[in-house]
């Protein structure tokens, strides 16, 4: 059993790209009112290693617990705590940003348009909700992303390059945003460029060569 | 507030009904593609109208089966590329309900519509009307066996950046009974013989399938997600 009983942990997880040792023995811990602010230069692995916590790819050694078990046997309970943002917007050209959020969080939980009216309105994109995806500047898809996040109501953030695109403002909003919810109790696991500057429990991990 | 399974399994397919009817393009490419082969056939042998009469099952059917194929692609295709497919699979809800859901989906917007317009096409090759409920029946049962088939091939092919010639040289081998029992039934239809062996081998191979492809297509998605 892991120790970290209440939260996530990574224990020794080494995963290969073909002949590339890409993640050489990485072990975390993060518990609940704990950021993680993962950084790297590019290619270390950074985003495999945010795609195997997910549960997404399945390391070839060492395991991912949720609560103390191995994320592979409670697979249901721990997607629905969590919430992924890739590095990609993942938003659907064709559907409003309204309707992207109904579907994506729809799955998850009971949603309202009304609820998730209010988390674009969060995010500062009210005014995009009925507007195709399409026609969303790079940085208000970034926003319509997060607004999907916020919408889940997950205890577990997992962000892969949140602030890119935004702007000065939309990155004061994001980190706010992490603020708030991991004083709200929630984790968060961020890859991130950009320096956190926030005012609560952040931790660092460099990922190296 | 968790959503259950079957709630998660109809907003999928309204997600995709919903994407389909927005591309109307990519919606009709399948049914103007029977269209356009099979009124070819008539053309072409326009003057042996027995031989086309003897022909017809056998031409609906090579049609179907090759314009159901090509929508089959963008299954996953057009998920995985704008990374909604990584989200429906942390959706909570286990991949297979989404793979089932997608695969119906795709059913109701080629096979099913197939099946509507195949009267016209049935009528232009000089199928009796009589053979329309079988022809019908086996199209309805044999597109929707090929759309699970073809979600498996979907899933193995999905990472790959030309699939879509590996999907048909997966599936189309295995579609193989299906061409055989359906346009024998519509054969036996049109010449007046009861064709109900062929209709069961048909609902057979419907029933094996709708069990097993969705676990089938859930892992060969797991593994190239990865």
């Amino acid at each position: 059993m892991n120790t970290a009983v209440d939260g996530l942990g990574v224990e020794n997880v080494h995963v290969w790209r073909g002949d590339r040792h890409v993640l050489k023995g990485v072990s975390l811990t993060l518990r609940p009112r704990q950021l993680l602010h993962i950084r790297g230069p590019n290619g270390t692995g950074k985003t495999t290693l945010l795609r195997v916590v997910c549960g997404l790819l399945r390391p070839e050694l060492g395991l991912v617990w949720w609560l103390g078990n191995s994320i592979a046997s409670v697979r249901g309970e721990y997607q629905a705590a969590l919430a992924y943002a890739s590095h990609e917007p993942a938003l659907k050209a064709d559907l409003t940003a309204l309707e992207n959020l109904r579907f994506a969080v729809g799955l998850k939980r009971r949603v309202t348009a009304d609820e998730l009216r209010a988390s674009l309105g969060r995010t500062g994109v009210a005014a995009c909700a009925d507007l195709p995806a399409r026609v969303l500047s790079a940085g208000q898809r970034r926003r319509v992303a997060m607004a999907r996040v916020l919408a889940m109501s997950a205890s577990l953030w997992l962000l892969d390059e949140p602030f890119t695109n935004l702007d000065a403002a939309g990155t004061e909003l994001v980190s706010g945003l992490l603020h708030e919810h991991v004083l709200r109790g929630g984790l968060a696991l961020v890859v991130a460029h950009h320096d956190l500057k926030l005012d609560c429990d952040v931790r660092r991990l460099e990922l190296n060569e | 507030m968790n959503v259950g399974a079957f709630e998660a399994f109809t907003l999928v397919v309204r997600r995709e009904l919903c994407l389909s009817f927005r591309r109307p393009d990519q919606l009709l490419q399948p049914l103007v593609f029977f269209l356009i082969v099979t009124t070819l056939f008539p053309l072409g042998l326009s003057l042996q109208l027995s031989l086309l009469r003897d022909m017809a099952p056998g031409v609906l059917w090579v049609a179907a089966l090759l314009s159901s194929l090509l929508s089959l692609d963008s299954l996953f295709k057009s998920d995985a590329d704008d990374g909604t497919l990584e989200q429906l699979a942390l959706c909570g809800q286990g991949l297979t309900v989404i793979v089932a859901a997608k695969t119906i989906a795709h059913w109701l917007v080629t096979g099913a519509a197939l099946v509507l317009v195949s009267p016209v096409v049935g009528t232009a090759l000089g199928i009796p009307g009589s053979a329309f409920a079988t022809m019908m029946l086996s199209l309805g049962v044999g597109t929707l066996t090929l759309s699970w088939l073809g979600a498996i091939g979907a899933g193995l092919t999905v990472g790959l950046r030309r699939g879509n010639v590996l999907l048909s040289l997966i599936v189309l081998p295995l579609a193989m009974p299906l061409l055989i029992f359906g346009a024998g039934a519509t054969d036996r239809a049109v010449s007046g013989v009861s064709p109900a062996g062929a209709l069961y081998f048909l609902a057979a191979l419907c029933v094996f399938t709708c069990t097993l492809a969705p676990f089938a297509a859930t892992m060969a998605l797991r593994i190239t997600l990865e």
